[in-house]
């Protein structure tokens, strides 16, 4: 029953990440295109747990984890360059 | 038993899907940016989170013991959602929109933060350790 759920849930998500690069590649703003990335990575993320799970295994969750903190990392970064001009002041 | 926690990990692996894709649907359909903002920071968030509990209840079945990493993103995921949003947001209003046009009034002297100095910014603190702006008036 888990192996129907995974293949169900691996579909949703990689539809997901699919709709994401579509709002990547339109736009129209630079700011969609950040926050198609920034859902890119969270869409990525549980990717990554799903596949611990049909794997039986806890060492993705170090990988998702590393994957959540960049994520956010570079969001905050490019809006801070398109806020500011400069990452660190 | 077996038979319980077998499926209460697959339907919230599948309630994870389902509002995973209703998240970057929406993101992908939604005619403006901040309406966009709507799907993927509230429902791809409530998505993981439940692909996160299934994973968490499916090592316990499977280890025996609690993993803490699965807490750990979650958390994390959390408490990044809403500052995510909101720098997006702001870099949004700073490109594209028009603070006379679009935005509507702050009821304040001061106009929006992303486009107005505040009138106490001389000094050295930043104005979130001073006293609020209404208050001193």
């Amino acid at each position: 029953m888990i192996d129907y759920a995974l293949a169900f849930s691996f579909g949703c998500f990689a539809v997901g990440l699919l709709l994401n690069l579509y709002r990547l590649a339109k736009g129209p703003t630079v700011a969609d295109r950040v926050l198609a990335l920034d859902t890119m990575v969270i869409n990525g993320i549980a990717v990554l747990i799903l596949y611990g799970i049909a794997k039986g295994t806890t060492v993705y969750f170090e990988a998702a984890l590393l994957f959540a903190m960049v994520g956010f990392i570079s969001t905050v970064a490019y809006c801070r360059f398109i806020l500011r001009g400069d990452i660190i002041e | 038993m077996d038979f319980f926690l077998e499926l209460l990990v697959a339907g919230l692996i599948v309630f994870g899907g389902i509002f995973g894709l209703v998240g970057s649907y929406g993101l992908a359909k939604l005619p403006d940016l901040m309406t966009r903002l709507h799907g993927p920071t509230k429902a791809t968030t409530l998505g993981v989170g439940s692909v996160l509990v299934a994973s968490s209840v499916f090592i316990l079945k499977l280890q025996g013991s609690i993993s803490a990493h699965e807490l750990l993103i979650a958390i994390f995921l959390l408490l990044t959602a809403p500052i995510t949003a909101n720098f997006i947001a702001k870099s949004f209003l700073h490109r594209q929109a028009n603070p006379e046009t679009d935005l509507p009034p702050t009821g304040t002297e001061c106009g929006w933060a992303s486009f107005d100095v505040p009138p106490d910014s001389d000094d050295d603190e930043p104005s979130s350790l001073t006293i609020p702006r209404r208050n001193q008036r």
